[in-house]
């Protein structure tokens, strides 16, 4: 074995031009590929991220039907209890209870459906980021309680700027119409122009003024110490307020937990396509050093080596390129994508386009280490596969024959 | 005592449609200790008996028996491991592996066969020496001349002890003096040792210094002499 082994690594460096292009083919495929699923990776997280930021947290507790269609009569069942809970739970790491109200905004140059968020806005920053996103104005001050923060694109859209007003309609728990005089400080622009043309932020003081109770929530949203809990954290919250619904933001907003799902799966199908790819390229260059040593193996099996150390001999030399080139490969991905992942690369290019989908234009690529380990693993079962075909070929010569070959 | 007898021995190649009597009814004895040159044109069949003795190629029909032992009939992996144990191979074209030493050329025929690390260095060494390259043990074939690198290939035939030494035109790469030196030593271990060796070979330097001589043409005996 210790022989086969020597030969086989001697073999490999026999031609050393060949075994440096197949070695530089496949350190740059695995790079290539892992700083492409590292990019793919970091845009999918940036975009669940920033949803997570400003729209979803981790968590949302909600009375079942309210999402149905924002009757504002469904508010959370036993308030004071979940409250209670979430206070005393160590998983919670903060939460904010909120008034949401869908309805129609306007003012005298057009009218738009929005949804307002209100809420006690020192519990909001630890639970949404929009105040580290404002473009123009403040993110609420002192003054008059009539104050909102409303997304750019729908300042845009009705042509809104600070100091200005913006009326909110909406559907009483009575059924009546009522109206709403807001006073716009500060706009926004979450990198999301969907959310930014939807939604608008006011203080809940004043929403409970208008109600005339302080009891009214629709909404509770909460961010647990680590994301990894939330599911934990959601099941316990299940249990003890089952009159409740307790969604995961993969819940709230399925499409994003599908893209997540679906990338995971996306990122193996797509280095399995670039190895496959190498594969070729490996299987090509042991054939090429088969048919050029046809003679020597045609020796080998006349003095004693049998099929499957020839087998063992063909596999053990398509190893060690794979040995060689993988860890190569695999610490230039690491370095790269480090470093992309610190300095960040610039997408702003592509802006308008990237906040459709919620992205900011500065991508930090990431990649997570099982993923490093997958790839590896499967690169050495994708090698081993790609020897057997030359082994194969190896096999099948004749060592009569073989031996006369030029 | 016959250490091969080959029986009726028959080797048909098919060339497309046209079929060629490598071995027509070959039937012949070699018996321990004997320097057999076989000699013959270009496709008198030589380097097809020589293969078929060897184990390295299946006879149409007849019988190939060694120590009583018919190779013919023994499966792949059997025959493998009896030519390991058992025959010596030297080629033509020298044909030793590339990317091994001189010794560990030698050595590895020992190693499968399960000889231990003392064991083959030893002997590795000894045969080095009785082929006179100890001092070209470090050197790889392609450092060495035609005339070394066959030497090497003659002490990795014998490194396995086997009980005879099949050579196919083992002096056709090398110059007079070469061929002589390889002689010399190829007729030493057959005087000292009693080791049995059986020639294909063109050359008449060789078939001088055989001590039978056994022509063959178009796939049949055509004499056996004893000198």
């Amino acid at each position: 074995m210790r022989q086969i082994i020597k030969i086989a690594w001697r073999n490999v460096w026999r031609n050393k031009l060949r075994s440096f292009i197949v070695i530089t083919s496949m350190v740059l495929g695995l790079w290539s590929g892992l700083f492409s699923a590292s990019m793919m990776s970091a845009l999918n997280n940036q975009r669940i991220n920033s949803a997570i930021k400003s729209q979803l947290s981790h968590l949302q507790i909600h009375h079942p039907s309210f999402q149905d269609n924002f009757d504002i009569k469904y508010q959370i069942n036993g308030l004071n209890k979940v409250l209670k809970a979430l206070d005393e739970n160590k998983k919670v790491n903060s939460y904010s209870s909120r008034i949401v109200l869908s309805g129609m905004a306007s003012t005298a140059r057009g009218a738009t459906g929005v949804k307002l968020i209100g809420a006690d806005h020192t519990n909001e920053i630890n639970i949404t980021d929009i105040h580290s996103h404002i473009v123009k104005g403040t993110y609420f001050s002192g003054g008059t309680s009539r104050q909102a923060v409303i997304g750019q694109e729908l300042a845009e859209k009705l042509k809104l700027d600070i100091k200005k007003s913006i009326y909110l309609t909406f559907v009483n728990e009575d059924g009546s119409q009522e109206r709403l005089k807001l006073k716009v400080v500060g706009i926004f622009k979450s990198g999301n122009s969907i959310f930014d043309g939807s939604h608008m932020f006011a203080q809940k003081d004043y929403l409970d003024k208008i109600f005339g109770k302080e009891d009214i929530i629709h909404e509770i949203a909460l961010v647990s110490n680590d994301i990894n809990q939330a599911k934990e954290l959601k099941d316990e919250l299940l249990k003890a307020f089952p009159d409740n619904e307790i969604e995961l933001w993969s819940e709230i907003s399925p499409e994003l937990g599908y893209a997540n799902e679906m990338l995971s799966f996306f990122l193996y199908i797509f280095m399995t396509i670039i190895l496959i790819a190498l594969s070729f390229g490996i299987i090509n260059t042991m054939l090429m050093a088969i048919l050029e040593r046809k003679r020597e193996l045609g020796v080998l099996m006349s003095v004693g080596l049998n099929k499957s150390k020839i087998f063992l001999m063909i596999a053990m030399e398509t190893l060690f390129i794979s040995i060689v080139s993988v860890p190569l490969g695999v610490f230039l991905s690491y370095v790269t994508i480090s470093y992309f992942g610190d300095v960040g690369i610039d997408l702003s290019m592509v802006e308008e386009g990237l906040e459709q989908f919620g992205m900011g234009t500065r991508l930090y690529t990431e990649l997570y280490l099982d993923y490093y380990i997958n790839i590896t693993l499967l690169t050495f079962l994708l090698t081993f596969i790609s020897s057997l075909f030359p082994a194969r070929r190896a096999l099948k010569l004749e060592p009569a024959v073989a031996v006369r070959s030029i | 005592m016959n250490v091969i007898e080959t029986k009726n021995l028959k080797k048909i190649y098919s060339q497309g449609e046209i079929k060629v009597n490598a071995l027509n009814d070959v039937s012949v004895n070699f018996k321990q200790g004997e320097f057999t040159a076989i000699v013959g044109p270009s496709g008198s069949g030589k380097t097809t008996f020589l293969n078929t003795v060897g184990g390295l190629d299946k006879p149409t029909s007849g019988n190939v028996m060694i120590d009583n032992l018919d190779i013919t009939k023994l499966k792949a992996n059997k025959i493998i491991d009896f030519r390991l144990r058992n025959i010596g191979f030297v080629f033509q074209s020298y044909n030793l592996i590339p990317v091994l030493t001189a010794k560990e050329n030698i050595e590895f025929i020992m190693l499968m066969q399960g000889y231990s690390e003392a064991n083959r260095n030893e002997r590795a060494l000894e045969l080095l020496d009785a082929v006179g390259l100890s001092k070209e043990a470090k050197r790889r074939p392609g450092q060495l001349s035609g005339g070394q690198q066959q030497r090497v290939a003659v002490a990795r035939a014998l490194a396995s002890k086997p009980k005879f030494i099949l050579a196919d035109e083992p002096t056709a790469n090398l110059d007079s003096t070469s061929t002589k030196n390889l002689l010399d030593i190829m007729y030493d271990l057959n005087r000292k040792e009693k080791m049995t060796f059986i020639f294909s070979t063109h050359d008449q330097r060789v078939i001088d210094r055989a001590k039978r001589v056994i022509t063959l043409e178009d796939g049949k005996i055509l004499s056996d002499k004893t000198t």
